[in-house]
């Protein structure tokens, strides 16, 4: 459910699928979010595993995320051919059948939670098995083309890796591990309609009822900035919860102002209003002056979060977690 | 071969492709089912 960093422009290639289109099948830039949330759970369960064992953990989260892509871009091949955003995607673009991408999005899934299962533990192969059928199933086939709340519900999917990576090392799922799935789980609207204010033409063509096509653009900069009220906070807590130390502390806390502020911009913005100005013929991601609040916005939710899962895990690796002077 | 691209140096490369992909995929879970299996073995 995290969406890719901003993407640029993509033609349409036809012809024959490379390997590259095989990897881009698995959503690489959304996997490295995965990758960092999954490890940074991993470590902050402060359980000594063999670090063998631990990079298959990540390893199988990592691949079950691609699964799940391969399964979300397989399904979706009809609709990303009517948006600018993915139609240059393998599927749409008829380089790979959406029979195959199934295939691999199953292969993947099935090869993912077995070896999980296998290596790890049973409750870490549960949870993945869990989060591909979220995404896969759930959001995609169900949510998504059928209710506003689609990315609301749907972001618990992109939100289990932390909580995956803590039971794969602990076998446990304690309090603060559930913090880190809810920062992810509230951070995916205020992320994800900042994006879809600008592309919302694209939505409303394809039938997906993205909040901005449902219930307009002043609503959904509304929802935005409450939400963002909401995610500040739940950054800083771990910093007071025995998880994140004074970096942690400083990062979430002066990142969360700056994106408190992005939102503020964005809610007092005609960001997603048809203004009647054009943006230039073929370029893709030429995104309005209006809109451009909701561009800066959705571009520092991807580094806001990079950042405080960062810096968490920075402190458990060197080991300057927890905030001991302020408990 | 009924693909009427079968012959096309693009088409060809790019099958060349994703088959050393495919390989390579193949290679890396065997290895991983062996190592996972000597830590599993050892203990870990």
């Amino acid at each position: 459910m995290i969406d890719q960093a901003l993407p640029a422009a993509v033609p349409v290639r036809a012809g024959a699928a490379t390997w590259r289109d095989y990897v881009d099948l698995l959503k690489p830039r959304v996997m490295s979010l995965v990758v960092l949330t999954a490890v940074t759970g991993l470590v902050c369960a402060r359980t000594p595993m063999n670090p063998v064992l631990a990079f298959v953990a990540i390893l199988c989260i990592t691949l079950g995320a691609g699964g799940s892509a391969a399964l979300n871009m397989g399904y979706d091949g009809d609709i990303d051919a009517l948006m600018r955003r993915t139609r240059g995607r393998a599927v749409p673009a008829g380089r790979i059948q959406r029979s195959d991408a199934m295939g691999l999005g199953i292969a993947l899934s099935l090869f993912s939670v077995v070896i999980m299962g296998l290596a790890i533990n049973v409750l870490s192969a549960a949870l993945l098995a869990f989060t591909i059928f979220f995404y896969s199933v759930v959001y995609t086939r169900w949510l998504k083309r059928r209710t506003v709340q689609n990315i609301v519900i749907g972001g618990l999917a992109g939100a289990l890796p932390p909580l995956v990576g803590w039971a794969a090392a602990s076998g446990t799922l304690p309090a603060n591990a559930w913090l880190l799935v809810a920062i992810i789980f509230v951070w995916t609207p205020p992320h994800f309609w900042a994006l879809s204010l600008y592309t919302s033409e694209d939505y409303a063509k394809a039938g997906v009822p993205m909040m901005p096509v449902v219930k307009g653009a002043a609503s959904t900069r509304r929802q935005i900035l409450l939400y963002s009220l909401v995610l500040i906070p739940l950054c800083i807590a771990p910093a007071f919860t025995g998880l994140g130390g004074v970096a942690y502390l400083i990062a979430s806390a002066g990142g969360g102002v700056v994106f408190l502020v992005l939102a503020v911009r964005l809610a007092a913005s005609q960001a997603g209003e048809k203004t009647g100005e054009r943006t230039r013929d073929g370029a893709l991601y030429d995104v309005k002056a209006a809109s451009k609040s909701a561009r800066n916005l959705f571009a520092f939710s991807i580094l806001y979060l990079f950042l405080i899962f960062g810096v968490l895990l920075g402190e458990h690796v060197l080991g300057a977690a927890p905030l001991a002077l302020l408990r | 071969m009924s693909d009427p691209n079968y012959d096309d140096p693009a088409a060809a490369k790019a099958r060349r492709g994703r088959n050393i992909l495919l390989a390579l995929s193949l290679v890396a879970f065997v290895v991983i089912v062996f190592v996972i299996t000597l830590v599993k073995k050892s203990g870990g």
